[in-house]
């Protein structure tokens, strides 16, 4: 499935993540987060899961992770997907 | 977890730290909050937030989620994401009628049907708010055997009564007394209402004090310094369980001895009195006192 627009998530709260999909090609993840060096594969991987599940094939998606726990990084990325999959102005 | 619903700490639905910290406050209910506390533009994110907490985690507490009005486009999204993940309750604000309730409870049975939870897993509180919904406290308190409590929702109520607001509430005492007697006399839960201006500790304590004289058994709050000033107040104090132990022991000694008369210190124990007793003890004993 390909996303219709760009669209966002979240806030730059501690312990949230603000999450931005763009349409795209292919799936690809860039991440930024002070904890990038121990936690930035599990984050990456929690986010694509959340994609896949979603049946998203093309997606650019970028985080930026204010310490964020497993539920907030799915919570987040299933809401921007969800609209960027929504027709219409956000 | 204890058994009393002393105190439901609102929690707003779309902030991530607050709702891994809810519990630690010690509230016996936590309400996650999907209405007031959500911006319209974030309905959707609140609802994906709270669904993907409540999966994840077990809290040691009872657990309700309020969702927004019947009359808003977000109401049956709520209650088809909520429902299965079984809190003990979703908490309805606007609760006008009987029919409101009893279309909440039939949706929330399909939801359940869905879900594969037996019917009737999660219960109701609702919410009156406005000058229709309090006039029919009672109807809206037996609507469904869904209904676990009721309690006002005082804001809206003074903007739909067009009232004055005062710190000590006289404005809103018919509402408060008329939903007390209303959920007594239904057999569900009177909850107290919301004091906002968490910062007046003393207004607040006396505030609650009232409301307990009015039959309110749980009060609603809004920040966690308010919890242990709740406790304060609905716990019995020494006194009154010593004073309650001493009522059972001469009541039994009376009973045994096939006593119509019953006197504790020069006064008359009635039924009512024996009934208080052990209900002072229940809740001491529920909220964790040695007795």
């Amino acid at each position: 499935m390909k996303l219709v627009k760009a669209a966002m998530a979240g806030t730059m709260e501690p312990s949230d993540v603000m999450v931005t999909v763009e349409p795209a090609d292919d799936l690809t993840i860039d991440l930024e987060s002070n904890v990038a060096k121990q936690f930035g594969a599990s984050i990456k991987a929690t986010a694509l899961e959340v994609a896949k599940k979603m049946a998203i094939t093309g997606a650019a998606i970028k985080l930026v992770d204010h310490g964020a726990l497993d539920f907030t990084i799915r919570a987040r990325m299933e809401t921007a997907l969800k609209r960027a999959l929504k027709e219409g102005v956000q | 977890m204890n058994s009393l619903y002393r105190t439901m700490l609102f929690v707003p639905g779309n902030a991530p730290a607050k709702l891994t910290k809810a519990e630690i406050y010690g509230a016996d209910c936590v309400i996650f909050d999907l209405e007031d506390a959500v911006s319209v533009q974030e309905k959707d994110a609140a609802r994906d937030l709270v669904r993907t907490f409540l999966s994840t985690y077990h809290l040691d507490c009872r657990v309700g989620i309020r969702v927004n009005a019947q009359d808003t486009p977000y109401y049956e999204e709520d209650v088809k994401a909520m429902v299965p993940l079984k809190p003990d309750f979703l908490r309805l604000p606007k609760s006008e009628t009987a029919k409101n309730m009893q279309d909440l409870d039939v949706f929330m049975s399909q939801c359940e049907k869905e879900a594969g939870i037996p019917e009737g897993t999660v219960k109701i509180v609702a919410t009156i708010e406005t000058a229709l919904g309090v006039q029919n406290a009672f109807e809206i308190a037996t609507a469904s055997k869904r209904i676990l409590g009721i309690g006002l929702g005082a804001e809206d109520f003074r903007t739909d009564m067009r009232m004055t607001r005062s710190e000590d509430g006289q404005e809103i005492l018919y509402a408060r007394n008329r939903i007390s007697l209303a959920a007594h006399a239904a057999g569900v839960m009177p909850l107290d209402y919301v004091y906002s201006n968490f910062k007046n500790t003393e207004g607040f304590t006396a505030d609650v004090r009232f409301g307990k004289m009015l039959g309110f058994t749980c009060k609603s709050v809004i920040h966690p310094s308010q919890i242990p000033l709740v406790h304060a107040v609905y716990d019995p104090t020494e006194k009154e369980i010593e004073h309650a132990k001493q009522v059972l022991v001469v009541y039994d000694q009376a009973m045994a001895k096939g006593s119509g008369v019953i006197a504790l210190n020069g006064k008359m124990i009635d039924m009512p009195m024996v009934t208080r007793a052990k209900a002072v003890l229940a809740y001491a004993k529920a909220s964790g006192k040695e007795i």
